[in-house]
């Protein structure tokens, strides 16, 4: 993609990337109205500052009592100055307005994708995929409209690639539209604030070639072939990982490390000690404000009460093989240590 | 043997003859006054003491955001603390009252010829009705503090599953500051219509007073919405009842209306008194008449009009129906009409003025370039493709900081530097006055420039950390934080200074008496330099309008030549 020449300019003196290459079909024009308006913008600046500091220079006090003129109004400047504003206001407007329309409204053969936005991640669901992803995969070439609501609280979905945003919110949906017009993977960021991890909540948007989309689209990902372990860490990585790692760093994302936690004893706010059974692992997806693990006493994790209970013995046999082997029906030799 | 007859020892001052400052001493002769001028000093102190707190929290979160990672603060939720209670504080407890009750009480009945306001106690009543909603604020201090952001979104703010900080104290505090609003905009409008002197005719008034007055207006018919918003937030939280958290039946962007419908009017309260203190600045400065006055007057009142019709630019994406963010769009355009007359008025009055670059007309000329920026990044904003993009970045923050802090903060010091001697008879020292300004100036475009351009690179606002962002722009978004930060380090330098010399001056500046500035508006030219408390020895009688500076030649213009 060729930088205008304002953006050449500025690479060239060294400057660093300022707008992320356009990957959308809404990009192009959303561009050039932003350098149309800094054009604009830049014109009038240097126009009435560059006139103040010429009349500054010209007219500074050079004596005490020096003599002023007793003008106060000239009615063909004023008539002049009121109207050429008010002129590139309504077209200004009109530009905005025709783009606009378009970003809005989606085209019919779009593909939908439904996205659902909680504290603090982003789930997508396609309508012939039985599992859902934390990150979006969409055709390049291809109108994709996204069916948006929140769990929780006002999200915004961003992808400053695409030149889109909308809020998502709860309680009812919110639609949206572009089509991506070259592959990679690009940012998506929550652009309304949204609680502690607002900052965290952030994930990317794949573009691939349509045949290879469309190959994967196609596959299904069939519950039936995935084992319970396998789609329950499916399961994890979509609803979970963004709040709570999996793997031995026992890393702390935003609430406890899952790792090995499996059979231990947890320590509660208020000093109550706790076995980690399925119970307690079940009744911490389902109402997680009953125990709360020392520590995490602000975290405030929401319920995820639309698990079905297929679902939550998937992600529960999940959660039990992080650093513990499955018992196999032979006790653990004397000399290795359990996890 | 007298007083007039000891020999005069050789740094002996003529003693300052009586004024507001000095009748009747004592604390109880402040906190019961019902003079204006003392109230609009208590004012003035307080709101200081709130800007300094506001800014210490910006200045953390600038320290904060010199790294990608979470540093400084660890926890998001102090962050995200920090942040609400800078932008609360700066609305609510500096920036709204700031012209109009610090400023604007000292010089509304000076400026009209008259002895007080219409209700002096009621003027009263409002500063401490705003000490009451300070303590609130101070309650949410200790109480849990506040996480919401200025705006209080719901059902973040509503829900105690969400926000768990003291959001009823808050709601609460801002509902009894709000009514210190309407009270001082009461008060204001009667003021101008009933207490003008003899022969201060609508048109003779200083550009001022039709500033104080357009914004008084604003500020009786927003105000009661915010006060109904907040009372509604509160009740959601308190008991429960559905009125914008889905969960309970209500409507989420309901509230967003509701609150921007206040708010947005609100951002003129804000401006345009600051609008009338350049009105002020650039006549006396340059000597010359303000060039349109009918038309600055008359276009602060379509902005007061007009700014009731704008609001649901702040929504764009709010998943509004296309057919408001159509129309608010293009309300949003008309809007910036009048506003670009003020400021070509402004330009035109310097033309063949004589132009004194003294420390208020540094800020006023500094204004029309900040103001300018923030005005013309309006135009992304209020444009409705290119909002989509930069909505909740960084640009948005960059915009309103320069018009609020780029706009009213400058114009505000200008005035208060512009008016110094005329409230305290002393002055502070020139030079010094000049450094501080070109250190604010420079530290407020260094802060704020590079934000714009975080904004285009796609950085949202009301983000703790950056390290998640894809790390291709993990260089230049830091380079634009840390630039930033360094503003805010040169901005900090010049308000230190200027904070230490006007106190200085206060106790050791030279004493001053009389039209300082040779301005032609009753403050100056009727009331003594520091006033005395009633004002007017005698009522002023008033024949000529508030800009006929000795130094306008009326010829200059038909013989053509004359300008030295």
């Amino acid at each position: 993609m060729n930088p205008g020449p304002l953006t050449a300019l500025w690479l060239s003196a060294g400057g660093p990337r300022t707008l992320p290459e356009g990957a959308s079909s809404a990009a192009p024009e959303v561009d050039a109205t932003f350098f149309l308006i800094l054009y604009i913008s830049l014109f009038f600046f240097v126009g009435i500052v560059g006139t103040m500091i010429y009349f500054v220079v010209k007219y500074r006090r050079r004596s005490p009592g020096q003599r002023t003129s007793p003008n106060e109004g000239n009615v063909h400047l004023e008539i002049v100055w009121t109207i050429v504003p008010a002129v590139i206001m309504v077209g200004l407007f009109y530009i905005g307005f025709r783009t606009w329309v378009k970003m809005h409204v989606p085209p019919q053969e779009a593909i939908e994708v439904r996205v659902t936005a909680f504290k603090w991640g982003w789930e997508f669901q396609y309508p012939r995929h039985s599992l859902s992803f934390k990150e979006l995969i969409v055709p390049k070439g291809k109108p994709v409209k996204l069916i948006m609501s929140s769990r929780d609280v006002i999200h915004s979905f961003f992808v400053p690639a695409f030149r889109v945003k909308r809020d998502v919110l709860p309680g009812r949906y919110t639609v949206m539209w572009f089509k991506p017009t070259r592959t990679g993977s690009f940012d998506i960021r929550c652009a309304e604030y949204c609680g502690t991890s607002h900052s965290r909540m952030i994930t990317r948007v794949h573009v691939w070639e349509y045949s290879k989309w469309k190959k994967w689209y196609d596959s299904g990902g069939g519950l039936d072939k995935l084992s319970p372990i396998e789609y329950g860490k499916h399961l994890f990585t979509t609803k979970c990982s963004s709040c709570h790692s999996d793997d031995k760093s026992r890393k702390k994302v935003i609430g406890p490390p899952l790792y090995g936690i499996y059979g231990k004893t947890e320590v509660m706010e208020g000093g109550a000690q706790v076995k980690v059974d399925d119970n307690y692992l079940r009744e911490s997806i389902m109402y997680p404000q009953k125990k709360i693990v020392k520590g995490y006493a602000t975290q405030n994790m929401n319920p995820f009460p639309e698990l079905s209970d297929k679902q939550l013995n998937a992600i529960i046999d999940y959660i039990k093989t992080l650093g513990r082997k499955l018992p196999t029906g032979t006790p653990p030799k004397k000399s290795a240590p359990s996890k | 043997m007298s007083d007039k007859h000891k020999p005069k020892s050789k740094d002996a001052e003529p003693q300052p003859a009586s004024s507001y400052l000095t009748e009747h001493k004592g604390i109880s002769a402040w906190l019961f006054t019902v003079d204006h001028k003392r109230i609009g000093l208590m004012y003035l102190a307080s709101i200081t003491v709130f800007f300094v707190v506001a800014g210490l929290l910006a200045g953390t979160l600038r320290l904060e955001l010199l790294t990608p990672e979470a540093d400084l603060i660890k926890s998001s939720d102090t962050y995200n603390k920090i942040f609400t209670l800078h932008g609360s504080i700066m609305i609510f407890l500096f920036i709204i009252p700031s012209v109009p009750a610090a400023l604007g009480n000292f010089l509304l009945p000076l400026q009209i010829g008259a002895k007080d306001v219409a209700f002096p106690r009621l003027n009263l009543l409002s500063y401490y009705i705003y000490v009451l909603g300070a303590v609130f604020f101070l309650i949410v201090l200790v109480a849990g503090s506040l996480d919401t952001g200025w705006t209080f979104y719901t059902p973040y703010s509503s829900g105690r599953a969400h926000s768990q900080t003291a959001v009823i104290w808050a709601t609460a505090g801002a509902f009894i500051l709000g009514f210190s609003s309407i009270l001082t905009g009461i008060n204001f409008i009667v003021t101008v219509h009933k207490m003008r002197t003899k022969g201060m005719t609508w048109f003779k008034m200083p550009l001022m007073v039709w500033a104080l007055y357009s914004t008084a207006i604003i500020q009786i018919l927003a105000t009661p919405v915010l006060a109904i918003t907040l009372l509604l937030l509160g009740t959601e939280r308190f008991f429960q009842i559905g009125i914008f958290d889905p969960s309970l039946g209500g409507d989420p962007v309901l509230f967003q209306h509701f609150f921007w419908f206040y708010s947005h009017p609100a951002v003129y309260i804000m401006i345009l008194p600051a609008f009338g203190i350049m009105s002020e600045l650039i006549t006396v400065h340059s000597r010359k008449r303000i060039f349109g006055y009918k038309a600055i007057a008359y276009s602060s009142v379509a902005i007061a009009v007009i700014s009731f019709l704008v609001w649901g630019h702040h929504m764009f994406a709010s998943g509004q129906s296309p057919l408001a963010s159509t129309l608010f769009s293009f309300l949003t355009f008309l809007v910036a009409i009048p506003t670009a007359i003020k400021v070509f008025s402004w330009v035109a009055t310097l033309y063949k003025g004589s132009i004194a670059l003294n420390t208020p007309m540094i800020y006023a000329l500094s204004f029309i370039l900040t103001f300018l920026i923030g005005g013309l990044t309006g135009l992304f904003l209020g444009t409705l493709s290119t909002d989509v993009f930069l909505h909740d970045t960084y640009f948005v923050v960059a915009h309103f900081h320069y018009v609020m802090m780029g706009g009213t903060f400058i114009a505000f010091l200008g005035g208060i530097h512009h008016w110094w001697p005329k409230m305290f008879g002393r002055m502070y020292n020139e030079t010094a006055g000049r450094v501080a300004a070109g250190l604010v100036v420079l530290g407020f475009n260094f802060t704020f420039l590079p934000q714009f351009v975080l904004g285009i690179q796609g950085m949202p606002r009301r983000y703790h950390t950056y390290d998640m962002i894809a790390p291709e722009w993990k260089p230049a978004m830091t380079l634009g934080h840390q630039l930033s930060t360094v503003g805010t380090a040169i901005l900090t330098a010049g308000l230190g200074l200027m904070f230490f010399y006007l106190i200085y001056s206060l106790f050791k500046g030279p004493r001053v008496t009389g039209n300082v500035w040779g301005a032609r508006s009753l403050e100056w030219t009727h009331a003594a330099t520091p006033p005395i408390t009633h004002n007017f020895a005698e009522d002023p009688v008033v024949t000529t309008g508030p800009y006929e500076f000795p130094e306008i030649d009326p010829d200059m213009d038909r013989k053509g030549a004359r300008h030295e």
